[in-house]
C-alpha cells in the first residue's frame, strides 16, 4: 500500500537559536522508520520521470523500492551502481530543481524526499554497511584529473570503475574542492566528505596533494613525460569577484572565498585550538544572493556576530540560492535588505570598514538573462553598520591552466570551451567539466560533467 | 609529508630549512615562494624560496620566528616533516637587459633578495648589493651575499659591524657618488621598502619590490593578500609577489598586514600555555 499523505515525512532539525550558535548539521537526518514510510509514497512510476532530472541518473524508484523493502545495503549499491558520492548530494543538490521537480508525486502535494532519502542510504551504509567497494581489475591505463572537487572526484571513481589508473592533483592540503573549503560543516559535515574519498582511495584512485598544476607540472607535462594517456580538468571556478567599489581593500572586507575557507578548510573557528585566526564584528554585511552567501551569512551568526544582513541588489524571488538555505539563514535570524545595493564602504581614520553605504533598487525591463534588470533609485541611499563586510558577488576560473597551456581553448569569461555531449576540449586527450567550463553552477551539475567526462575518456582511450 | 634534510641556525631568531621537495626543486625560480603548513592544525605561511637544489630535489627557505606558527616551524630538526609544502608559487622575477643593479636587503629580507642578486650576477650583471640588520648579531648569508654580487655593503643601524646606517643611506651615498642603476630590487619589511622608493623615485630608477601579505591558498583563490598597485587591485599570490614599487599603495598594504594582529597574540599566548603545560607533565 502506497503511503498517499500530501507532505513530506519531516526530517529532525536542530532548533535555530540553538543552532545558530554552533557549527553542527542542521539537518538530522531520517530515521530507518521515518525513511520507510517516506519511501512507501513512491508510486515507482514505469517512465520514472524523476530520473529525468538527475544529471548522474540515478536508479531513484528501484533504490527507493529497496529502502520500503529495509534493504538498506541493496539500496546503497543501488545508488553507487551510478554515483559515487551520495553522502553529499543527497544533502546539497536542488533537489527541487532536479530529480524532485519531475515527480509525479509533486503534481498534487510534495514530491517524493528523494534527496532524503538518498542521503538516508549513504548515511546508515557508512555506519552499518558490511560490503567494501570494489576495486576493479587494473586495465594498465593511465588517467590524470586536475582538481579534487565534486566533478574531478566523480570522473576518478567512474574511471576507477573501468579499470583506469586515476591519479587526482589538488592544490590544497585536502581534497574536496568546494566540499570541504566552500560549504560549512553546519550543511555537509567534513568527516562525511572524508569517508566518500576514502571510499575512491580503496577503489583504486591516487590522491596526490599540494599539486598545482599549472605551477608544478604543466597538462602537456602530464600528457608527455608523467605518462598519462588522458587528462581531465575539473579545476573549478575558485577566482573571487569584487564590485571595484571604494573601501573594498580596508581591514575587515574579505570575499566570501577567504571568509569560507579560513572557517571550513582552515578551521578558524575553533582557534586557537586551529592556528589560523579569524576576525569578526558586531555588525556583518554579506554582499551577494547566492548559496555562498547565506553559507557566509550563517557562519558569521556563528561565529558571534549579533547583526548580520544580506544586501542583494534584487528581489526574493530572482535569489539563486537554494529555497531551504533562505529558509534556514531566516530562522537562524540573517536579515534581508533586499533591492539594496552598495555603493562604498566607509572606515574609519586608522582604515578599519565601520559602514557600508547602500543605495535601494527598483526592478526594470527584463535583461538577457531573462531576469528584471536592477535600476538604482536616486537618492536612496542609506547607511548600514559593518564592521566586516563580505563579498559573495560569484566566482570565475582561476587562469592559472588556461596561462599555462596554450592550446586549450577558452572563452572570453576564461571558461574552457568543450563539446557538450562529451567534455572533449580543443585539446587532444584532453577533458573538462563543472565550473571550470560552466562558471559557477552546482555540485551536481559538476557531477553529472565529471560523469559524462569519463564515459568520453573510456572511448577516446579505447580507441586509441 | 616533507621531509627536512638540514637545519641551520643563522642568528637567534633566523632559521633556515632544506626541504626534500623534488617537484618543486624541478620548476623553482627566484621571486617565487612555497606555502607550508607545519602540522593538522597548522596555518598556511608564505615563504619565499631561498634556494633550489633541482638535482638534489630540495627547496631552502629562510624563516624569522615572529609567531606562533614559526615559533612551530623552529621546534623542528632535520629528518622531521612538514604536514604541507605547496609551490612554486607566483611569478618569476624577470631582468631581461638589466646591466647594473642595487639589490636590498632588510633583516630576513636579505635571505629573500638572494637569490635574486644570484641570479642578477650569474646573468653578468654588475650587481651591488646592500643589506641592513638591527646590530651585527642579527646579519645573516654574508658569505653567500658576497659571492652573489659585484660589492656587498652590510650596514647596521647602531654600527656594531663598524658601518653604522639604514640602506637607504647607503643606497643614496652611491647615486650620489654617480653609480647609476638600470633597476634596484628592495625586499624587506613594508617601511624599509616604501623608504627605498621613496628615494628612487626623484631619479626616476625603475623600482622592484617584493609584496609580503597575508595569504592562505598562494593560489589566486581568495584575495586575501590582494595590494593595490597604480590603483588597481592585484592579488600578490598570482599577480606577484614582485611588483613596481613605485605603484604600491604602501600604506594601505601596512594596514592590511595588521587585520590579525590580535589573534596571532591570542594564538601565541594558547601556544605557550600548551607548552608550559607540557613542562609540568
Amino acid at each position: 500500500m502506497p503511503n498517499m499523505s500530501l507532505e513530506k515525512v519531516k526530517m529532525p532539525e536542530q532548533d535555530p537559536n540553538v543552532r545558530n550558535k554552533n557549527f553542527k548539521e542542521v539537518s538530522q537526518g531520517y530515521t530507518e522508520e521515518m525513511a520507510i514510510e517516506e519511501a512507501a509514497r513512491c508510486l515507482g512510476c514505469k517512465h520514472h520521470p524523476c530520473m529525468g532530472g538527475c544529471p548522474v541518473n540515478v536508479q531513484i524508484p528501484d533504490f527507493i523500492k529497496l529502502v520500503a523493502e529495509r534493504k538498506f545495503e541493496e539500496a546503497y549499491h543501488k545508488i553507487q551502481e551510478t554515483s559515487s558520492l551520495p553522502a553529499i548530494c543527497g544533502r546539497v543538490c536542488p533537489q527541487e530543481n532536479q530529480c524532485e521537480k519531475y515527480c509525479v508525486r509533486g503534481v498534487k502535494g510534495e514530491p517524493v524526499a528523494i534527496g532524503r532519502l538518498e542521503r538516508f542510504v549513504a548515511d546508515w551504509y557508512m555506519k552499518y554497511g558490511k560490503s567494501e567497494v570494489k576495486k576493479a581489475a587494473s586495465n594498465g591505463k593511465k588517467v590524470a584529473v586536475v582538481g579534487a572537487g565534486p566533478a574531478g572526484l566523480t570522473c576518478a571513481g567512474d574511471l576507477a570503475k573501468l579499470g583506469y589508473e586515476v591519479t587526482i592533483f589538488e592544490a590544497f592540503h585536502t581534497p574536496g574542492g568546494v566540499l570541504v573549503y566552500g560549504i560549512p560543516e553546519f550543511r555537509l559535515p567534513k568527516d562525511i566528505v572524508k569517508e566518500e574519498i576514502r571510499k575512491l582511495e580503496a577503489m583504486g584512485v591516487t590522491i596526490m596533494t599540494d599539486m598545482v598544476i599549472g605551477k608544478v607540472l604543466s597538462i602537456d607535462e602530464l600528457l608527455g613525460e608523467e605518462g598519462f594517456s588522458a587528462v581531465f580538468v575539473g579545476t573549478g571556478a575558485g577566482l573571487p569577484s569584487f564590485m571595484g567599489i571604494d573601501g573594498e581593500n580596508l581591514n575587515g572586507v574579505y570575499s566570501a572565498n577567504e571568509f569560507l575557507t579560513r572557517i571550513n578548510l582552515m578551521k578558524a573557528y575553533r582557534f586557537p585550538e586551529y592556528d589560523t585566526p579569524i576576525y569578526m564584528g558586531k555588525d556583518v554585511v554579506v554582499v551577494g544572493g547566492g548559496n555562498v552567501a547565506m553559507d557566509a551569512a550563517r557562519s558569521a551568526k556563528r561565529l558571534g556576530a549579533e547583526n548580520v544582513s544580506i544586501v542583494y541588489r534584487r528581489s526574493e524571488e530572482e535569489m539563486p540560492a537554494r529555497r531551504e538555505e533562505v529558509h534556514h539563514a531566516k530562522e537562524e535570524g540573517i536579515d534581508f535588505k533586499l533591492l539594496c545595493n552598495p555603493v562604498r564602504i566607509l572606515g574609519t581614520e586608522d582604515g578599519w570598514a565601520q559602514k557600508v553605504e547602500c543605495v535601494r533598487m527598483e526592478l526594470g525591463a527584463p535583461d538577457a538573462s531573462g531576469r528584471r534588470r536592477p535600476v538604482p533609485i536616486e537618492g536612496s541611499e542609506f547607511t548600514v553598520d559593518a564592521e566586516v563586510v563580505i563579498i559573495a558577488i560569484g566566482q570565475s576560473p582561476n587562469p592559472l591552466i588556461k596561462d599555462t597551456t596554450p592550446d586549450l581553448e577558452t572563452n572570453r569569461r576564461g571558461c574552457i570551451v568543450v563539446r557538450e555531449e562529451t567534455g572533449a576540449t580543443s585539446k587532444k586527450g584532453v577533458y573538462a567539466g563543472g565550473d571550470a567550463v560552466t562558471g559557477a553552477a552546482t555540485v551536481i551539475l559538476a557531477m553529472g560533467a565529471g560523469k559524462t567526462a569519463a564515459q568520453s575518456i573510456d572511448a577516446y582511450l579505447k580507441e586509441k | 609529508m616533507f621531509k627536512i634534510i638540514r637545519k641551520e641556525i643563522l642568528n637567534p631568531s633566523v632559521s633556515l630549512i632544506e626541504v626534500d621537495a623534488p617537484y618543486i626543486a624541478r620548476k623553482a625560480e627566484p621571486g617565487q615562494f612555497i606555502i607550508l603548513r607545519v602540522d593538522e592544525h597548522g596555518e598556511r605561511i608564505p615563504f619565499t624560496i631561498a634556494d633550489y637544489d633541482r638535482e638534489k630535489g630540495t627547496v631552502t627557505i629562510i624563516f624569522q620566528i615572529v609567531g606562533q606558527s614559526t615559533e612551530r616551524l623552529n621546534e623542528l630538526n632535520a629528518g622531521d616533516s612538514l604536514q604541507d609544502f605547496v609551490g612554486p608559487l607566483g611569478k618569476a622575477s624577470h631582468f631581461e637587459g638589466v646591466k647594473t643593479a642595487a639589490v636590498i636587503g632588510g633583516g630576513l629580507g636579505t635571505a629573500i633578495a638572494y637569490p635574486q642578486a644570484k641570479k642578477l650576477h650569474a646573468m653578468g650583471v654588475e650587481v651591488d648589493m646592500i643589506n641592513g640588520f638591527r646590530n651585527k648579531d642579527m646579519i645573516i648569508i654574508e658569505d653567500l651575499c658576497a659571492d652573489a654580487c659585484t660589492n656587498l655593503y652590510t650596514m647596521t643601524d647602531d654600527g656594531s659591524n663598524g658601518n653604522k646606517g639604514f640602506v637607504t643611506a647607503k643606497l643614496e651615498e652611491l647615486i650620489s657618488a654617480g653609480r647609476k642603476y638600470d633597476i634596484v630590487i628592495a625586499i624587506g619589511p613594508l617601511v624599509m621598502m616604501r623608504a627605498v622608493c621613496e628615494l628612487t623615485r626623484p631619479y626616476g630608477i625603475k623600482t622592484i619590490v617584493s609584496m609580503n601579505p597575508i595569504m592562505i591558498d598562494g593560489t589566486g583563490m581568495c584575495g586575501g593578500c590582494r595590494v593595490t598597485v597604480g590603483g588597481e587591485t592585484k592579488f600578490a599570490c598570482v599577480d606577484g609577489p614582485d611588483f613596481d614599487g613605485h605603484l604600491v599603495d604602501f600604506d594601505q598594504a601596512i594596514r592590511r598586514s595588521k587585520m590579525f594582529a590580535k589573534g596571532e597574540r591570542r594564538s601565541r599566548e594558547a601556544h605557550h600555555c600548551r607548552l608550559e603545560g607540557m613542562d609540568r607533565a
